[in-house]
């Protein structure tokens, strides 16, 4: 390494920027608990010159020295804070201060809490948002830094979010080459994804479960418009607020030990909840009559039950997840992955309706009727696995049959050595027949022979497998919504979490201002869509005025506009006297009304015609 | 090669200095003949200039101290404001000037401030007798600060009435100082490019003790054939030469040359010369993973350059978001409506055209448009309807703070904002690849 160059990490985290904090807090975290004290943190927004940059980095560096140090020497660094000289010698000389002193300390007293850090600690200097740095501060700072490296040893990172090419689109070669870059990349957030979905949803442990449509719509805010790992977590806490606000049977969604002893002491209102529930509707349906009555007037005997449906949910979610985890080691086998790649996608697809009537469960049952026999096994023995490994009760059996399969697998691989010579020997004669017709003859006869050629044992044990793994599938991953009192812990409003999640500002504004009646449910307000009611507030009828101008209005005949639905209400005889005169309320309130409008984003004064205002939004009526 | 002559300074000592300057020595006498004897005064001011790694800064560093003239030396991109550059400025003059009392906080402000504590400052003795010289590196941020600075210090001898001369160092030449008001002309003194030979007679200076002259000088050699077309810094010239030399030596190490095979050594050097040119002389991979790489024996195609990670995840809506931006950026607004309605009907490029959009629109750049472009054009090129959702906005902005948008001008957010797109035609290629656009179809360049 040059004797000047700056140790350099970059660290490439994604664009998931509001993930970054996290990582950030971690890391320093780590850096403080095993290497230095001194970390300081910068923003680009913090930073817009050198000066502001310095101030930053010496403000953060010599606050995390009092909190190193005890109480006493606080008046030393107010009074240095006071007229603090934001250059480096200032920093040189605190930091020469700093390290001298702890080793006093350690000579004299605390020899263990500060023997974790170095000799002479690095000063660690995190630039959070490299791309929003602007390159004359950076360049500055590096070349600063790097002449002070003896004195002040620096280890910079640069947090960067999308490509390690912006570190040389921001310094040019002369100040890059003051770094020894080293470049570290962060796991993909989509990795992150699937461990939180693996960790949390697809645990039987945990007793609150997303819907199909949730679900979905979490991964959608994920996939199309975030990659943030935090607010996936953030709208799955969303999930279970809203979930226990607003499903009165939740009492119900803890683990079963719990659950049981609730159900045991239910209220009569909450039974009442209880067959409330359409799925348990359709249970009681399902029933023989005096079942029927019993269930529906009896509270003790539907506790009973309840009890009883809610073990069998239980288990029910043990054997799923388990026969899921071994279904989507199967499909990952294939090839372009009908059902998905990530478990995920497998999980939706088994929560939304029956995956087996889907046609791309047939297709990869299809792909995988001409699987190989080396991915059989190997899939075969991951699943042995999972099942063994899984706490559900009813795999024993499971497990053996898959072990008959592959030692039925392992003879067979005895028998294809004899069958080997045999395909060999026909080939052989193939190759001497020279003569055309007699070639044609035997080529036929060969496809003859091919297709009336009973199945193989391999191909028939490869059946049997197939067979299998559709029974398991179709035996336990029934979607969850076909369970009986799937709702206690089950949350399936979608729409809420995308009200709450995925805004539609610029929508929800032309519903207010197009139809008030939606929010003020006034019953004056109700009008049919396209007339102008002038019962409506001013704002209302000036933007529905508006929509039907081109991208310049005028003002003038907008107010005529304006004035004319107001006064409609008047009657004609009124509107007679000052047809040529608007009235100055009038007038005042269409100002005020478009000024309204101004401050929403709909228009701004142009500069093109001076009586004229521009639309700034397009469509509409 | 002119001797070094001075009646002021003792002969070994001017015989010292020249060792440690070579290649300098016509600009070091011509120094020394403008600073004249200690006690006299010299030119109030000198600017010297030259490419980067000239040796300016070195040059004038070695010859303050070995003649031992008492000299402040600032760096003027450390001290980047006047109020610290000048404060600094004194604190080193109380530096040097006593030994005796600690140096203590000086406030100064403005250069009126500065003049009359510098005179303060110089009073003592050991500054009566002799030129004090400051030198300010890196001098073109002067022209940052304030008005008054440069020219200030250009005749700060004659502001301060003391025996002073300021010598500004940089790399750009005079002309582009010089303010409109006019000021003191500085004496100036032109340091050239050092030539290869001057590379090579340098560079062979510091050899490596185990290994004779020639072997070293023949190294140096090897290594300018290599990098001279690319790179005349003398400093990343010493870097490379220290960090390739255990390589080149390899052979010798290991037997299978005596150091006077110089065919055999450039055989094993050169490509791996070559592929450091490459890799860690443009900064893709660091210097401790290259020495690593030595060490280690490995290959330099197993480790990924920087430039080579230009894969950047996007979430599926910015990635439209960004081939939107691209479109509105590089086609003209007309064009919009042939590629983005059903029944445009036919329009001939060459008819359709205006005289100035005959040229590439990838040549003149990215040309700013207006949100609501940029939303037409995304609903348009995305399948499924897309609502426009805060996320969508929010995506926009994150965009911009990642520097693959850029907002111009900065007009309020209601005020109808307008963006560039500032990728390249390849990463949108890739971008639009992972989504299945075929991007150049929609390209008005590519009609």
């Amino acid at each position: 390494m040059k004797s000047k160059e700056i140790p350099t990490a970059a660290l490439v985290l994604g664009v998931n920027v509001t993930d970054h904090d996290l990582t950030f807090r971690s890391l320093s975290e780590v850096l403080q608990n095993n290497i230095t004290p001194y970390i300081a943190f910068l923003e680009a927004k913090d930073c817009p010159g050198v000066k502001k940059l310095m101030q930053k980095l010496m403000g953060q560096l010599m606050n995390c020295s009092v909190d190193l140090d005890s109480s006493e020497d606080e008046d030393y660094v107010q009074v240095s804070h006071n007229r603090i000289r934001c250059s480096m010698t200032s920093l040189i000389n605190w930091y020469e201060s700093v390290t001298k002193k702890t080793d006093s300390e350690t000579s004299s007293k605390k020899r263990t809490s500060s023997s974790r850090h170095w000799q002479s600690p690095p000063v660690v200097v995190v630039f959070k948002d490299m791309e929003s740095f602007s390159t004359k501060v950076l360049q500055d700072f590096i070349v600063i830094s790097s002449q002070h490296i003896r004195e002040l040893p620096l280890v910079l990172i640069f947090g960067i979010a999308t490509s390690p090419m912006i570190i040389h689109s921001l310094l040019p070669h002369s100040v890059s080459s003051l770094l020894c870059i080293e470049l570290f990349q962060s796991l993909s957030c989509k990795d992150h994804l699937s461990t939180i979905i693996d960790k949390l949803l697809l645990r039987a442990s945990f007793p609150f479960k997303l819907g199909e449509k949730v679900l979905q719509v979490l991964i959608n805010i994920f996939l199309y418009h975030d990659f943030s790992v935090q607010n996936f977590v953030k709208g799955f806490q969303l999930c279970i607020v809203e979930h226990f606000c607003s499903q009165p049977v939740s009492v119900l969604c803890c683990q079963l030990v719990d659950a049981k002893k609730r159900a045991d002491s239910l209220s009569h209102d909450q039974c009442e909840n209880i067959r409330k529930l359409p799925s348990f509707q359709r249970y009681v349906e399902s029933q023989v009559s005096e079942n029927q009555i019993a269930l529906l007037t009896e509270d003790t005997y539907l506790k009973e039950i309840t009890q009883k449906l809610l073990e069998d949910l239980h288990v029910y979610h043990e054997n799923y997840l388990s026969v899921l985890r071994c279904f989507h080691v199967f499909t990952s086998f294939l090839p372009k992955y009908p059902l998905g790649k990530q478990i995920r996608e497998l999980h939706c697809a088994c929560l939304e309706n029956q995956v087996w009537e889907t046609e791309e469960y047939e297709s990869s049952l299809q792909l995988a009727r001409m699987l190989n026999k080396s991915d059989l096994v190997t899939m075969l023995q991951q699943c042995v696995e999972i099942f063994v490994s899984s706490s559900g009760k009813e795999f024993d059996n499971t497990v053996e049959k898959l072990k008959e399969f592959l030692t039925q697998f392992q003879k067979l691989e005895a028998e294809a050595f004899q069958e080997q010579d045999v395909s060999v020997s026909s080939q052989k004669e193939l190759q001497k027949k020279t003569d055309l017709y007699h070639l044609q003859k035997t080529l036929l006869e060969l496809k003859e022979s091919r297709r009336s050629k009973k199945l193989t044992k391999f191909e028939m044990l490869r059946f049997e497998v197939v067979d299998y793994i559709d029974s398991l599938v179709r035996n336990y991953l029934v979607p969850a919504n076909h369970k009986t009192l799937h709702e206690i812990v089950y949350f399936n409003t979608a729409s809420v979490l995308r009200e709450h999640l995925n805004a539609a500002p610029r929508i929800a504004l032309h519903t207010a201002l197009n139809n008030p009646y939606r929010y003020l449910k006034n019953q004056e307000l109700k009008s049919d869509e396209g007339s102008i009611s002038n019962k409506a507030p001013d704002i209302c009828i000036v933007y529905k005025l508006h929509l039907e101008c081109g991208r310049l209005i005028n003002l003038v005949d907008w107010l005529e506009a304006f004035s004319t639905v107001v006064m409609a209400t008047e009657g004609p005889n009124a509107d007679a006297a000052s047809s040529d005169q608007v009235d100055d309320i009038i007038h005042a309130r269409f100002i005020r009304a478009v000024s309204e409008l101004e401050l929403l984003g709909f228009i701004k004064p142009s500069k093109q015609k001076t009586d004229h205002v521009a639309r700034l939004t397009w469509g509409g009526c | 090669m002119p001797n070094l002559e001075h009646p002021a300074y003792p002969a070994a000592t001017l015989l010292h200095l020249e060792s440690l300057v070579p290649c300098r020595e016509s600009q070091v006498s011509m120094l020394l003949s403008i600073f004249g004897e200690r006690q006299q005064f010299s030119f109030p001011s000198i600017f010297i200039y030259g490419h980067t790694s000239s040796g300016k800064t070195y040059v004038m560093q070695t010859l303050l101290k070995t003649l031992q003239l008492p000299h402040v030396f600032v760096n003027c991109v450390e001290y980047f404001t006047s109020r610290l550059l000048l404060e600094e400025i004194l604190m080193q003059l109380q530096n040097c000037s006593s030994e005796t009392e600690q140096t203590s906080q000086v406030h100064c402000d403005t250069f009126n401030d500065f003049v009359r504590l510098f005179k303060q400052a110089v009073v003592s003795e050991e500054f009566e007798d002799q030129t004090l010289y400051i030198v300010l590196d890196r001098a073109e941020q002067l022209r940052e600060m304030e008005a008054n600075i440069l020219p200030a210090f250009l005749r700060l001898q004659e502001l301060t009435d003391r025996n002073v001369t300021v010598i500004l160092l940089s790399e750009i030449v005079w002309e582009l100082f010089r303010p409109n008001i006019g000021c003191f002309e500085p004496f100036t003194l032109y340091f050239p490019d050092y030539s290869i030979g001057h590379l090579q007679k340098i560079l062979s200076q510091n050899h490596h003790p185990k290994y004779s002259v020639d072997f070293y000088a023949a190294y140096i050699n090897i290594l300018l054939g290599v990098f001279y077309m690319v790179c005349r810094d003398l400093k990343e010239l010493q870097h490379l030469a220290a960090l390739n030399f255990s390589k080149y030596c390899e052979p010798v190490v290991r037997g299978e040359a005596n150091e006077r095979d110089t065919r055999k050594l450039w055989k094993n050097i050169e490509p791996h010369l070559k592929k450091a040119m490459h890799t860690v002389y443009l900064r893709e991979i660091s210097s401790s993973q290259w020495e690593r790489l030595q060490r280690d024996d490995g290959e330099p195609g197993q480790l990924k350059g920087l430039s080579a990670h230009t894969h950047v995840e996007l979430p599926y809506y910015s990635k439209f978001l960004l081939i939107a931006a691209y479109l509105a950026s590089y086609n003209p607004v007309r064009t919009d409506k042939r590629f983005f309605l059903k029944h445009h009907g036919k329009i001939r490029k060459t008819n359709f055209m205006k005289k100035h959009e005959k040229t590439s629109n990838h040549l003149l750049g990215p040309k700013p448009f207006p949100l609501d472009r940029l939303l037409a054009i995304l609903y348009s090129i995305v399948d499924n309807r897309v609502a426009p959702t805060a996320n969508i906005f929010s995506q926009i902005t994150s965009l911009v703070t990642l520097q693959l948008l850029s907002m111009v001008g900065h007009n309020d957010q209601l005020d109808g904002p307008r963006y560039k797109c500032t990728v390249s035609l390849d990463f949108i290629r890739a971008i639009a690849r992972t989504v299945n656009f075929d991007i150049i179809k929609y390209l008005y360049d590519f009609l």
